[in-house]
């Protein structure tokens, strides 16, 4: 499996090879202060926990992932470098991983870089740091569903924005599919099973249980799941444009 | 060596290429000609193992490029029509990436790339980035790319294609150069570039095979004597 760690380094460094990365970094940690602070009343809650920091971080998702998944595919369509890549002795699969992971590391730092939140309420009170640890890896597993679902719409295209409207659209359609709204929408005339079902699909049913900091093992392996599948899809949408 | 065995490619009901048999041995080098869209790319990208054949196989220095497409992708070297480039990346960056993919090591490695760096002249160009690059610069490094791990065959889709007449020239000179142990099949629209540099020629037009011969057999099929007008009489 060493090819998959040589595209992955590949990847991460063509990430930083560019002012965008440092750009999205930027935007998304001010946003997930911005979120935690005024839309979460960090302050006011007056509680020594991260709650209003995870609850909006799938939001914040649905701009991140997308915008770090876009480029995976897309542009070595674009360039036509797929043909370069995939005419290296390797396989496609360890192709599909080695982005993928490079995508997965990419959120992952800027995730991890959010850690002064951390600090500021470990400095104003005194949190249950086991739950915040649990509700971070959790989230980096959340992420991971985003990114393989990204990873799928940018080898559909050439086009980097198709690539993330498509990614986006598609997380939003899966995290609201849990909202409260939603499901109260289709309780009004779907039977219970189904309401259940799609509950069971939606992103945010599993991600409540992550936010408390409860690592469930369905719950992670249900975003195991939805990663696994993608990248299949990935692999699959992309070994038939190969060959037209 | 290269072999094809009733290699065959449809698109959607379009026949690319249209049952092929053909073989090159070492020390031959073969130019592959045909007008556009006769399948001359198609027949390249099978052979190298981006696109999977509806029928028919082709063979890689011995090994089954539809079978065993990872032994076959290793003892060859490649360059894509167009040299298509990662391009963010420095010279430098990509040819150690490459070399990694290649699985280079030690002092093997830095001997290939001290190689291909001297070679292609890419000392002066070796921290850029490649889109920074002259059309000649990238073509370079897409050669250098292709032959960074001195494999016993190398399938060059249009190297020359778009380069000024002194960097056709200096193309050509290095896969004469080359050629002498290993099986070098070349694409192109140049037919003084067969005289150049070939020791056999394939004709094909629409997926078929039209004609394979030597330069000056081709010729003697023209009364002109002209390779041109042997081929506008084959292609047609």
């Amino acid at each position: 499996m060493k090819p998959v760690g040589i595209i992955l380094r590949r990847e991460l460094a063509s990430y930083f090879s560019t002012p965008l990365a440092v750009v999205v970094i930027v935007f998304f940690l001010l946003l997930a202060n911005v979120f935690a602070f005024f839309l979460g009343s960090l302050y006011e809650r007056g509680q020594a926990d991260m709650v209003s920091f995870f609850r909006f971080l799938p939001w914040l998702y649905l701009l991140l992932c997308p915008a770090v998944s876009m480029r995976l595919w897309a542009e070595e369509r674009r360039s036509g470098s797929i043909e370069l890549l995939l005419t290296q002795p390797i396989t496609l699969w360890q192709a599909v991983i080695g982005k993928f992971l490079a995508a997965w590391l990419f959120v992952g730092i800027a995730l991890a870089l959010t850690f002064p939140l951390w600090i500021s309420v470990n400095y104003l009170g005194d949190p249950d740091n086991g739950v915040i640890v649990a509700a971070y890896l959790g989230s980096f597993f959340v992420a991971g569903g985003f990114l393989a679902i990204g990873s799928f719409t940018s080898s559909l295209t050439k086009n980097q924005l198709v690539a993330f409207l498509v990614a986006a659209l598609l997380c939003f359609v899966l995290l609201l599919a849990g909202y409260p709204v939603v499901t109260a929408w289709f309780e009004t005339w779907a039977p219970q099973w189904l309401v259940d079902c799609i509950f069971a699909l939606s992103f945010l049913g599993h991600f409540e249980n992550i936010i408390k900091g409860v690592l469930d093992v369905r719950d992670v392996l249900y975003f195991a799941l939805v990663s696994t599948f993608f990248l299949l899809a990935s692999a699959t949408v992309l070994e038939s444009v190969k060959s037209r | 060596m290269i072999k094809t065995q009733n290699l065959t490619k449809h698109f959607d009901g379009l026949v690319a290429v249209d049952d092929l048999t053909f073989s090159v041995e070492p020390g031959e080098v073969l130019g592959f000609l045909g007008p556009n869209g006769a399948g001359k790319s198609t027949t390249m990208r099978m052979l190298a193992g981006f696109i999977t054949p509806t029928s028919g196989t082709g063979w890689v220095g011995g090994h089954d490029v539809v079978g065993d497409a990872q032994a076959a992708k290793s003892v060859l070297g490649y360059l894509p029509e167009g040299a298509p480039h990662y391009g963010e990346m420095t010279v430098g960056g990509f040819l150690e990436f490459v070399a990694d993919l290649r699985a280079l090591e030690g002092g093997r490695r830095k001997q290939r790339l001290d190689y291909v760096i001297g070679r292609l002249q890419l000392e002066g160009v070796f921290e850029q980035t490649i889109e920074t690059l002259s059309k000649g610069f990238k073509r370079r490094v897409g050669l250098a790319q292709a032959i960074v791990h001195d494999p016993k065959v190398l399938i060059l889709d249009e190297p020359t294609d778009g380069l000024d007449p002194l960097q056709k020239h200096e193309v050509r000179t290095l896969i004469a150069e080359i050629a002498r142990e290993k099986t070098i099949v070349i694409s192109t629209h140049i037919l003084e570039e067969v005289d150049a540099v070939c020791t056999r020629a394939i004709i094909i037009a629409h997926g078929r095979l039209v004609a394979d011969d030597t330069p000056a057999g081709l010729r003697t099929r023209a009364p002109s004597g002209r390779l041109e007008d042997v081929f506008r009489a084959v292609a047609a």
